[in-house]
């Protein structure tokens, strides 16, 4: 390691709503690999935006080189040479490995792009990197982890002299990521300062130096790797106080009947051999990091998306679902992460959205009986205590957490007795969170059976009875609340399967 | 270390189809059978005057076809083309006839036009971020009523056959002796191998196609997207007003509250040369083969007995055929 090349002093960068970066400290030094670890939200990526200049901080500085910097956009970062791979990556499928990696910079002759110099450079900086890829190869026939060889590829012929990994194994096959390693440990021989954001605590013990945690948009701080231990690190990244009473026990009766239970569910990369029960009148937490696999779950389950394999039992019956259609027949209903896009229809009232799962019990022959919606509309109002004017405003009107009431009166209305809550209280005030809370504490109790999908600990541990954990589409841990801690989830959250 | 084992499926084989630029040969097939196909049921399609007949029609469509191409590429469309021609053809045709200008003098007043519309459409598309669909439907009907303006309601007639200023229709069809020679044919081709070259190596072309493929991506990468997503539209406009001069040769009188539909034409002719609907793939030879295609279809089948709905019902389904084709293509690479 050598010295320091970047130290971002005291950033600080707050959204509407959201302080997401506070007074944090991050320092790379030329020849090291730094790795950058946190919870979903800590505000990993916050920073390395407003490092790239993809956000603007609002108060403290970044010295690059000695000097202090300020970019605007990524081209200025790019050409200082700070590069960021991302983790989706950023190709034009139609265009060849070549034409992707010099995009912006295309050699000319005259007028003509000279594809034939764009091959040969491309040539040698593979050759360089001992990367395997036929540069006039179309981009869209290559392998997701070629792809990403590709990105890291492009990166470095910026002549960077920081290049941030946001997530690289993610999509990588076991030799793939010997590969990226290799390239890594060139890269840091070559005194290039590497910043490595990644859960997978394995990786991080094998190639990186130094470890940097950030927790709720705060730096708790730097270990060197050699010098710690996974559970040093999961320290800094759940040690907080929970504010909110977490639960103490389960509140589901030890004979409570199983009403769902899926075995063996199969759906693509997100969901392999996913098997977990629900039981009668339970709040089951699924919790796991970003990508871990718990909303293409859901989906599975609900038949949103096709499944590959496994069973569905409802009430000890197998069930086909093909189909939201089929899910809802049986009682399944699923409040999707994203509000706005999956949950309600924006431009209409409290009343149409309400009766929107079940309209068939609102028809009169051709006509839609507005009387009888409006009048189960207001009902659900004031049973879930709707903060509005009447049935009659337009959902788009309502503050988020109202509006994530009428998404929930729209299921009840339908009976559903299985509700999957995918994220309930992402964007929502404390004060609505809490009637939310209430709300589904309420409906536990009434003998509904719910899964709550949430990437927040406190949540997660307020309000389940039993906890799932995923973790890259595999169930990595289950259990009972009496027994579960924010370490032991996020060790579960972060585990590799052998 | 343990790891766990994500499966990532070989590398994709290319087939034939996947293959950019396939299309087109499967398409130059299509035309060449067409072409037999009728000139086996027919005797008098067989005739040379026919085949002049195919080429003077073909002219304005193939110009628009290799116009539009572009904003297609970016996974736009500009349905401004066809009422444009018409009425870039009538604002020059009505200097050229009522105020005496001279006829290249017209044709360049058509052809910045075009242009000038051109430009309206990218700066709708580009920096206002309206969905090009409604920015260019909305030019188109802005063309429609400019054009009757321009030329006061009347039908506009440029210079006939012999008589002073009609040079510029021998441009397209010359006679030598007694033979007439569709030499616009030879003027298309080498506009179709120049945009194919400005496509496929200038960063004009480049900037295109990786608008078309991922703009946010194009974005990123430093590109001043803005800039060449203006000049997509551009092209499309300057290659209308290309095309009102091809029109303007070869029809005798040029009639306001037309073109309404050349556009689909055009449009349906580079989908089934190969242009995908969700931009970022296409080429300008596609799209000339496709163009043949209909053209083919259009004066083909009144010879062997079906009236013009027929054609335009044909038409209509090997429309969608291509589209289907170009869905079936994507699905098929979506399989991952």
């Amino acid at each position: 390691m050598g010295d320091t090349i970047l130290t971002m002093n005291e950033i600080d960068k707050s959204f509407p709503g959201v302080h997401a970066l506070d007074h944090v400290n991050f320092e790379v030094k030329k020849g090291e690999v730094h790795a950058l670890m946190g919870e979903n939200g800590a505000g990993k990526s916050t920073l390395m935006k407003v490092l790239t200049g993809i956000y603007t901080k609002d108060s403290g500085s970044i010295v690059f080189e000695g000097k202090e910097v300020e970019f605007h956009n990524t081209r200025e970062a790019q050409d200082a040479g700070i590069v960021i791979v991302h983790q989706e990556l950023n190709m034009l499928g139609h265009l060849t490995v070549a034409q992707n990696i010099f995009i912006g910079r295309e050699f000319k002759k005259g007028i003509r792009i000279d594809d034939k110099k764009m091959n040969e450079e491309a040539s040698k900086l593979f050759q360089k990197l001992h990367i395997d890829i036929d540069p006039t190869e179309m981009m869209s026939n290559l392998t997701v982890g070629k792809q990403q060889m590709c990105e890291i590829a492009k990166a470095i012929s910026h002549e960077a002299k920081v290049i941030i990994f946001d997530e690289p194994s993610a999509a990588l096959t076991e030799t793939e990521i010997e590969e990226l390693f290799k390239i890594i440990r060139d890269l840091r021989k070559q005194q290039l300062g590497i910043v490595y954001i990644s859960h997978r605590m394995d990786e991080i013990k094998v190639i990186t130096d130094r470890v940097t945690v950030m927790r709720d948009g705060g730096y708790v701080g730097t270990l060197i790797t050699k010098e710690c231990t996974k559970d040093d690190i999961i320290n800094m990244m759940v040690g907080r106080v929970i504010y909110e009473d977490p639960k103490t026990e389960s509140a589901v009766p030890k004979d409570a009947p199983v009403v769902l239970k899926v075995e063996k569910l199969n759906a693509g990369r997100m969901v392999q051999d996913v098997s977990f029960e629900l039981r009668k009148g339970e709040v089951l937490g699924f919790s796991g990091l970003m990508g871990a696999g718990r909303t293409e779950t859901a989906r599975a389950i609900f038949g949103a998306d096709p499944k590959t394999g496994g069973d569905i039992y409802i009430n000890g019956q197998k069930v086909e679902i093909n189909s939201p259609q089929d899910a809802v027949k049986y009682g399944i209903g699923y409040l999707s992460e994203d509000r706005k896009r999956f949950g309600i229809v924006v431009q209409k009232s409290v009343a149409e959205n309400s009766t929107m799962a079940a309209l068939e019990n609102f028809v009169k022959g051709l006509f839609i009986d507005k009387k009888k919606e409006n009048k189960i509309a207001q009902d659900y109002v004031e049973s879930l205590a709707t903060k509005t004017p009447g049935v009659d405003q337009l959902v788009v009107n309502l503050s988020g957490g109202n509006q994530q009431k009428v998404v929930i009166a729209k299921w009840l209305i339908r009976n559903c007795d299985i509700l999957i809550f995918d994220e309930p209280t992402r964007g929502i005030d404390v004060g609505a969170k809490n009637e939310i809370y209430k709300l589904m504490n309420r409906l536990a109790e009434e003998g509904k059976s719910i899964i709550m999908i949430s990437s927040e600990m406190t949540e997660i541990l307020r309000m389940s009875d039993r906890i799932v954990v995923m973790c890259e589409g595999r169930k990595t841990g289950e259990i009972d609340i009496s027994e579960a801690s924010q370490e032991i989830i996020m060790n579960m959250a972060t585990r590799e399967i052998g | 270390m343990n790891k766990m084992v994500v499966n990532t499926p070989a590398e994709k084989k290319g087939s034939f189809l996947s293959k950019p630029g396939s299309q087109k040969f499967i398409v130059l097939l299509v035309v060449i059978c067409l072409f037999v196909f009728f000139s086996i049921f027919s005797p008098n399609f067989r005739k040379y005057t026919t085949i002049l007949s195919i080429m003077d029609y073909s002219y304005y469509i193939v110009l628009m076809a290799i116009g539009v191409t572009f904003p297609l590429i970016t996974g736009g469309v500009d349905l401004s083309i066809g009422t444009g021609l018409i009425c870039y053809s009538l604002a020059g045709g009505y200097l050229v006839v009522h105020c005496g200008w001279p006829t290249w003098a017209g044709m360049i007043v058509s052809v910045l036009f075009g242009v000038l519309i051109g430009t309206l459409n990218g700066t709708l598309v580009s920096i206002m971020s309206l969905p090009p669909f409604l920015a260019t439907l909305c030019t188109c009907m802005i063309t429609r009523g400019l054009g009757s303006i321009c030329s006061k309601s009347f039908g506009i007639s440029w210079p006939t056959s012999g008589s002073e200023g009609s040079w510029f229709r021998d441009i397209f069809k010359i006679t030598i002796g007694d033979t007439k020679y569709p030499l616009g044919f030879v003027w298309v081709l080498l506009l179709v191998l120049l945009m194919a070259f400005v496509l496929n190596h200038t960063k004009i072309g480049r900037y295109t196609i990786a608008i078309g493929s991922n703009k946010e991506a194009t974005i990123l990468s430093g590109i001043n997207v803005k800039f060449y997503h203006i000049m997509a539209y551009v092209i499309s406009g300057l290659f209308a007003g290309l095309a009102s001069i091809a029109y303007s040769a070869v029809f005798s009188t040029v009639q306001p509250g037309t073109g309404a539909g050349f556009e689909l034409e055009a449009i349906g002719g580079a989908i089934i040369g190969g242009v995908s609907a969700s931009g970022g793939s296409g080429s300008v030879g596609g799209s000339l083969l496709g163009v043949f295609v209909i053209c083919l279809l259009k004066t083909g089948l009144p010879y062997i007995g079906l009236q013009a709905n027929w054609q335009q019902i044909i038409t209509g389904l090997v429309l969608i055929g291509a589209v289907m084709v170009d869905i079936l293509k994507k699905r098929k690479a979506a399989t991952v």
